[in-house]
């Protein structure tokens, strides 16, 4: 039983089609790769699982529950957990809160609770913070804890974002171009971050990248995308010797 | 100098009302970038529950023949009116804006003054024309205080207000509802990744928003006690621009933005003349520099001054249009 299932998804927006006939399985424990050229509709197809697009036709499945058409919230809370390409983090609150918030449909102490400070608050809040800084602690922002994110370096807004999709107990961690724009020290931190997280937490992956190097070095699997369609899947030797792919990145007259 | 605080007595009291109700204005425009331009009726709605919630109170407790102290009714009638009110506002939220979330901004707009003119008339279609007046909880007693006379509802209506604004505080960095009117206001496309639907988020925004409004009703007609429909048009706008000024989605920025407006409407009639003889101020021979009939001029002229220089108010901040959900 895959965990995540992915069939014959087609999206259109309006007459232009998105995304065609999209498969996907994603198997307990695997880090998958998706790479392509810009526009090729890598974020689209993230979009669709996660809820924010509703396939045109298709079906998604995690673990026995189908998903389509559910509200983004109802899938992020059965399991799927993502981050963005261009980072999604709340000015003018701290790093703690961003992985509190994660939290939000844990916390059940109420208005008299956060007024008062009742015991079931201080317990609540208590364990809260234990997990959220055990999070920070492994994607190593633990001393930023409280830090308003506008004043965070980028690499280490980055991760804060990777633990805030983390802190919402995610069966498969979605990552949208989690090294864009990062320098190469910045770059190697990130890689050892995910392999960490992966290591620890035991979820499966999926990721969309730009550089070769992080998708060849990070994932089991790969799938190139081209105008909506997956033109190869495979290890990273034979996406990385594939001429169809090479033809995709490089350019026709290359190959021939 | 005693002239001086009693203006200042007045302006807190004003202050207190824009307050309240430039806090609705501002919660709603942060987390759902809109403006509820029906708030001022909701002002107005909560006003008159509070006048039925207080009146029937009145009714139950003579009845029974209970001795509750009028002190204590006042407080149940805020609590009731303010709880009653919020499912107005959520009821607004539900019919008139969530249809329109990713309608074009103008949509809400007109819904909103749609939905305010509804509200009107529908007072008046059920109630008539005749205006009713609040009962009198309180007995107006006056406090002189080194000259200055300070009347208990005063005192009241200002430190009921200012507590109100202490409890909506705590709650938004308290609670989660709290944690998540913050998150949405700066980004909410978010929002939902962290299992939180955004309707309840909307629909409670808007119920606190309605309830503070609702509160500063009964307030309001604690200190002018004649109700009718259309209260709520001209102090409701007022709050609109004092919203404006402190920085759409600043609840920080709305609070001070009120008691300023309350200020400046209270200070600006009562600039002495500096040249009572010379021309032009000769032409109106009065202590006063501005005539009061001009009041809301040049009060508004001085925000629009602060706005040239602070066009995104006092505590706002330049955002660029976010994508919506």
């Amino acid at each position: 039983m895959s965990l995540l299932r992915v069939e014959n998804v087609t999206h259109y927006f309006g007459g232009l089609r998105a995304v065609h006939n999209y498969n996907l399985r994603v198997e307990p424990g695997q880090i998958r790769g998706l790479i392509g050229p810009n526009g090729a509709g890598k974020t689209t197809i993230f979009n669709l699982i996660t809820g924010i697009y509703t396939p045109t036709e298709g079906e998604i499945w995690l673990e026995d529950s189908s998903i389509v058409g559910l509200r983004p919230y109802e899938i992020a809370s059965s399991g799927l957990g993502r981050t963005f390409q261009n980072l999604r983090l709340w000015r003018h609150m701290t790093v703690l809160e961003h992985v509190k918030m994660a939290h939000y449909s844990k916390i059940s102490y109420g208005l008299i609770g956060a007024f008062f400070g009742t015991p079931k608050r201080h317990r609540e809040e208590a364990e809260i913070e234990e997990k959220a800084n055990s999070l920070l602690e492994l994607v190593e922002v633990r001393p930023l804890a409280d830090q308003i994110v506008t004043n965070l370096p980028y690499g280490a807004l980055r991760r804060v974002e990777m633990a805030r999709a983390l802190a919402t107990e995610p069966k498969v961690l979605f990552l949208d171009e989690p090294t864009a724009g990062m320098n190469p020290e910045e770059l190697t931190r990130m890689m050892d971050i995910i392999r960490r997280v992966h290591g620890e937490l035991g979820l499966a992956i999926f990721l969309i990248e730009h550089r070769m190097k992080v998708v060849m070095d990070l994932c089991n699997t790969i799938q190139t995308l081209v105008f909506g369609e997956v033109i190869a899947e495979g290890t990273p030797e034979e996406t990385q010797n594939n001429p169809r792919v090479i033809e995709a990145y490089l350019g026709e007259e290359v190959v021939t | 100098m005693t002239f001086f605080f009693q203006n200042v007595v007045n302006a807190l009291q004003w202050g207190s009302f824009y307050a309240l109700i430039a806090l609705g204005y501002s919660m709603v425009y942060g987390v759902l970038l809109l403006f509820n331009f029906a708030h001022g009726d909701i002002f107005m709605v909560g006003a008159y529950i509070g006048f039925f919630v207080v009146s029937g109170l009145l009714a139950v407790a003579s009845m029974s023949s209970l001795l509750l102290p009028n002190w204590l009714l006042l407080v149940l009638g805020i609590i009731f009116a303010m709880f009653l009110t919020s499912f107005v506002g959520m009821l607004v939220e539900r019919v008139g804006y969530r249809p329109l979330r990713a309608a074009p901004r103008a949509s809400a707009a007109i819904t909103g003054l749609m939905i305010g003119i509804i509200l009107e008339t529908g007072n008046l279609a059920l109630l008539g024309a005749r205006r009713v007046s609040f009962p009198s909880l309180i007995a107006t007693t006056t406090y002189n205080i080194g000259g200055v006379s300070i009347t208990n509802k005063k005192i009241t209506i200002v430190l009921v207000s200012l507590l109100l604004m202490l409890v909506l505080h705590q709650f938004v960095q308290r609670t989660k509802w709290g944690m998540a009117m913050r998150a949405t206001a700066f980004d909410f496309s978010v929002v939902p990744l962290m299992g939180v639907s955004i309707n309840t988020i909307a629909a409670l925004t808007f119920g606190l928003g309605s309830a503070l409004a609702a509160a500063a009703g009964i307030l309001f007609s604690v200190a002018y006690p004649v109700l009718d429909p259309y209260m709520g048009i001209t102090i409701g706008w007022k709050a609109f621009v004092a919203a404006i000024l402190g920085g759409r989605g600043s609840i920080l920025g709305a609070a001070l933005a009120g008691f300023l407006m309350g200020f400046i409407e209270i200070f600006v009639v009562v600039i002495p003349n500096p040249f009572p003889t010379m021309f032009p101020f000769s032409l109106f021979p009065a202590p006063y520099l501005f005539p009061s009939t001009l009041r809301d001029l040049v009060a508004f002229s001085i925000i629009l001054l602060i706005l040239t220089f602070k066009p995104h108010g006092l505590f706002g901040e330049a955002h660029t249009a976010r994508l919506r959900l």
